[in-house]
């Protein structure tokens, strides 16, 4: 293990948040807030920890992939810790692990929050509103993947960090350089939210529109309004829905676009998408249509168009209180959860095409009881899954089942109901915020012990890096020299 | 620059690495995804697997943007297939490794017919460096200008050499040979050389001269690494085959060991003037009869690696002058170098550096007209090879006529088939070929060397 490698790349991620600091500090100076001494203390302190890392001399030594996973663990953990204090400074959240729990679901681009009320939110001041729309901007395509457009990391075994920290069973690069990869995804990530910004800031104060469009890029969920998204106008909740769907997509769609390929662009997972999306947004309508909910058909569909999209793009923003509709609309919500947006987007959750892949899989196993000589090869887009991405699909989606299962037994203590605890570790380790019964849309976390947060701030970690980074961690041969 | 590579073998992976450790964007191409993968773990290039030769596997590679497509897979054809289709696609160069003797010989047709920027053969390449070695020892580098007629060579000045404390003048007078100096290294230090620099003990000189011309100058100066006379060669193979063709008019006698009886028969059917041995050339005894102890060079160009670097070590046990060894992998060269084996070729690695070479000359000459492009000394001194077009203000005017910037040296003119080793009357006429030697680097056109 290269320890002087490691604690040099988390200085300079530090270092990389102390700029971000800014954000929020600027925010501060614009409405006259006191909070912007909190953030300028948080800046220094983050810089000079940063710095300090920073100047650990690298001895020689390469960059191999055990380094890269424990780096981009132990640097969303590092971002986190520090990102957590400016809430706690201020006194805006008193408890430390509430402040890092709400910055964990920032990064983590969740969602989830232990602010008491809707009045809490708004009472918040607007610098930390800023904070927290602004770190599901920066968790959604990755902060190292930030890192890596401004400059190039140490060694060019580099994949291993862009492996870790975007989303997807199998990273494909756009073009041979890894720096102009991360360039062209966050350029095509900065365009979209500057297109959702300008479609909303006809409709909506400026400060809650650059929020809005912050929170839905990262697919995160945080709103600067009490009751989300539900007092925004139909305008705005419309241009929502569609982005929060455009988030979703492979961004390696966006660049086939862009470069014309468009029979690529659509491919079996986008394609797989889109026909979830609208089915579920379907079913839900004729649901609420047939049992008589109160909702007009114009109602039904926005209602239920906004909420399918919220779920599955994991991102968690809410017009209605989808707690109270019909059972069968629930149920589709939280199979939407897990199901989870595409790979390489924003969004969490398991991902389509994992989901394709295990399903084509248990299908050709099915096939294989009749015809056990069969050779049957899993293929996406006519292409070979290679077995081992076959693989550790499999093993991500056991690790991912005894996490989930796990946390829930973890959390249980705490007595609430079973729907309140298994949607909560669901919402959580999918990336997506409010789940159902007390921690549904009208709900929050807050009543959780410190221990079971801590077990969510871990599930929300895992969830947002895949599981495997944050596991490695727990194994003690990666520690060995 | 866009580089595709089709073959991940250790060519393959050499060139991948050192094009992607130069700053150009590279993507590999090969059938296995095993062998891809490797690859593009360990380096920050893109990968695609699939048949390099089909149309839609290069499309994904990006052959539309792509500026040079380097086939080198084992398989000959499906190299020169790539090429073709490549070029069918593209605007991209493209480069072929051709190992089969049948289609190197139609070399030049198929760069004609198919245009392909270069055909490598290996062996070839390998043997012709081997050649380089033999006549002329002692030299650090030799590297081929004008289609190898000239040639610029590199040597340390030995601490006894008649030419400590003459200027380059002086030598002129006293030796008259027919060569440029061009280079002097001294220390870090690095000088054009002009009529009035001086040699010191171990200074690094450069030379530019025909291979000729300069044999008969290390003779003059009584330089101890003169060519030599006699090599014995262990293994009958194609670089053998190459090796003898290429120094067929040299002075150089060559003793061939071989075990196959019918490959003895052929080589010395063809090369009569060759003493070719039947026997096994890790028979010690055999070694020592043919007379390992007094011949000029040992050639180790058996098939396996370990058969070479074990029959180096004992020719040099035994006070064999000059070793040059053939190995095949070179992940463990730094352990080769603790046993002082001399020269050791690399086929493989010299087809590497001969396409890098030619990599780095195309990248630094976008839009100018340089044919070939070698360092002379790292990052200091460059040697660019142009041709002169039509109405250049170069050309028509004697040299000494002509305003040179300082650092500058016109080092060698090819007309035809002649070589003008330049002096102050000589004219560059429309359609030369011109080296030029120069401390600064990324030279454009042969005119920006005038003030």
């Amino acid at each position: 293990m290269n320890y002087r490698i490691i604690v040099r790349t988390l200085g300079f991620i530090l270092l990389f948040e102390a700029v971000f600091f800014l954000v929020p500090a600027i925010t501060a100076v614009c409405y006259w807030e006191k909070e912007f001494f909190a953030f300028l203390f948080c800046m220094l302190f983050c810089g000079a920890v940063g710095g300090a890392c920073f100047l650990v001399k690298n001895k020689g030594g390469t960059m191999y992939a055990k380094e890269g996973f424990v780096i981009v663990a132990l640097s969303w953990i590092a971002m986190s810790l520090f990102g957590a204090l400016p809430f706690w400074f201020s006194g805006a959240i008193p408890s430390f692990i509430d402040a890092l729990f709400e910055t964990v679901s920032g990064f983590t681009t969740t969602g989830a929050t232990i602010l008491p009320s809707g009045a809490a939110v708004e009472a918040l001041p607007k610098s930390m509103l800023m904070w927290r729309s602004f770190t599901h901007w920066l968790g959604g395509m990755g902060v190292l993947v930030f890192v890596m457009v401004f400059l190039p990391l140490s060694g060019g075994r580099n994949i291993s960090l862009l492996q870790a920290e975007s989303t997807g069973a199998a990273v494909n690069k756009l073009v041979p350089k890894m720096r102009s990869t991360a360039r062209i995804l966050y350029l095509i990530y900065t365009a979209l939210t500057v297109v959702q910004f300008i479609l909303l800031v006809f409709d909506m104060p400026v400060f809650d529109a650059v929020n809005t469009a912050f929170a839905t890029a990262g697919t995160g969920g945080f709103s600067v309004k009490g009751d989300s998204c539900a007092s925004y106008s139909v305008y705005s909740q419309t241009v929502v829905t569609v982005f929060m769907i455009l988030f979703s997509v492979n961004f390696t769609s966006f660049y086939l676009i862009l470069c014309g390929k468009l029979k690529e662009a659509f491919n079996l997972e986008v394609k797989t998408f889109f026909v979830i999306v609208f089915a579920a947004i379907l079913l839900i309508t004729l649901n609420l249509q047939l049992t008589g909910y109160g909702y007009s058909l114009g109602e039904a569909i926005l209602h239920s168009a906004f909420s399918v999209a919220s779920v599955i793009s994991t991102t968690g923003f809410v017009t209605a209180n989808f707690d109270l509709w019909p059972a069968f609309s629930k149920t589709i919500l939280v199979l939407l959860m897990f199901i989870g947006a595409c790979a390489g987007s924003t969004g969490g959750g398991i991902k389509v095409s994992r989901v394709i892949v295990l399903c084509k899989g248990a299908s050709h196993e099915m096939k294989r009881i009749v015809h056990p000589r069969q050779i049957k090869k899993i293929t996406m887009d006519k292409r070979i899954v290679e077995h081992e991405v076959v693989r550790r699909i499999n093993a991500y989606f056991v690790a991912y089942l005894l996490i989930f299962v796990a946390s829930l037994l973890c959390i249980s203590f705490d007595c609430a109901d079973l729907t309140t605890n298994f949607t909560s570790v669901a919402a959580t380790l999918n990336n997506i915020g409010p789940g159902l019964g007390l921690v549904g849309p009208d709900g929050n976390f807050a009543f959780f012990s410190d221990f079971s947060k801590l077990v969510l701030i871990f599930d929300m970690l895992a969830g947002r890096l895949e599981v495997f980074p944050m596991l490695v961690l727990f194994l003690p041969s990666t520690w060995r020299k | 620059m866009n580089i595709i590579i089709i073959g991940c073998g250790r060519v393959g992976r050499t060139l991948a690495e050192r094009l992607n450790a130069d700053g150009n964007d590279v993507t590999v191409v090969d059938t296995s995804a095993a062998k891809v993968k490797t690859i593009t773990n360990r380096c920050d290039i893109m990968g695609v697997v699939g048949n390099g030769a089909t149309h839609t596997v290069q499309r994904e590679a990006g052959i539309e943007t792509a500026d040079l497509l380097i086939a080198v897979t084992n398989s000959d054809e499906l190299n020169l297939l790539c090429c073709v289709v490549a070029k069918k696609e593209g605007r991209c160069r493209t480069i072929a490794r051709v190992k089969n003797p049948d289609y190197s010989k139609d070399a030049p047709y198929l760069k004609e017919q198919l245009g392909l920027a270069m055909v490598i053969n290996p062996e070839y390449a390998a043997a012709e460096e081997i050649a380089r070695v033999l006549r002329f020892p002692a030299a650090i580098n030799i590297e081929p200008f004008a289609k190898g007629k000239v040639e610029l060579v590199k040597f340390r000045l030995p601490k006894d050499s008649p030419l400590i404390n003459l200027t380059v003048k002086e030598m002129a007078m006293r030796y008259r040979p027919n060569l440029l100096v061009c280079t002097i290294e001294r220390g870090e230090e690095a000088y054009i050389a002009n009529g009035d620099s001086r040699f010191e003990a171990r200074d690094v000189i450069s030379v530019v001269a025909t291979p000729k011309n300069a044999n008969e100058f290390f003779a003059k100066i009584d330089y101890k690494g003169r060519s030599v006379k006699t090599a014995l060669v262990v293994g009958g193979g194609v670089i053998t085959h190459y090796l003898c063709h290429i120094l067929e008019r040299s002075g150089v006698q060559l003793k061939i060991v071989e075990k196959d009886l019918k490959i003895c028969e052929e080589l010395s059917a063809q090369w009569p003037k060759y003493d070719v041995i039947h026997g096994d050339g890790s028979d010690r005894e055999l070694l020592l009869e043919e007379g390992l102890q007094n011949t000029g060079a040992f050639v180790a160009l058996a098939n396996l690696d370990e058969e070479n670097i074990l029959l180096s070590v004992y020719a040099k046990s035994v006070g064999c002058k000059k070793l040059i060894t053939k190995i095949n992998r070179i992940d463990y060269d730094h352990v080769l170098d603790q046993l002082n084996l001399d020269t050791t070729i690399c086929p493989k690695n010299i087809t590497s550096d001969i396409i890098l070479r030619y990599v780095r000359a195309m990248k630094n000459t976008v839009g100018s007209n340089v044919e070939t492009l070698y360092n002379v000394i790292q990052d200091k001194v460059e040697a660019s090879e142009f041709i002169v077009k039509e109405g250049s203000p170069i050309a028509g005017k004697p040299l000494a006529e002509l305003k040179f910037k300082p650092n500058v040296l016109i080092a060698c003119i090819t007309r035809g088939q002649d070589v003008i080793i330049p002096r102050g009357q000589d004219v560059i006429q429309a359609g030369d070929t011109v080296v030029v030697v120069a401390k600064q680097l990324g030279l454009q056109d042969v005119t920006d060397v005038l003030k």
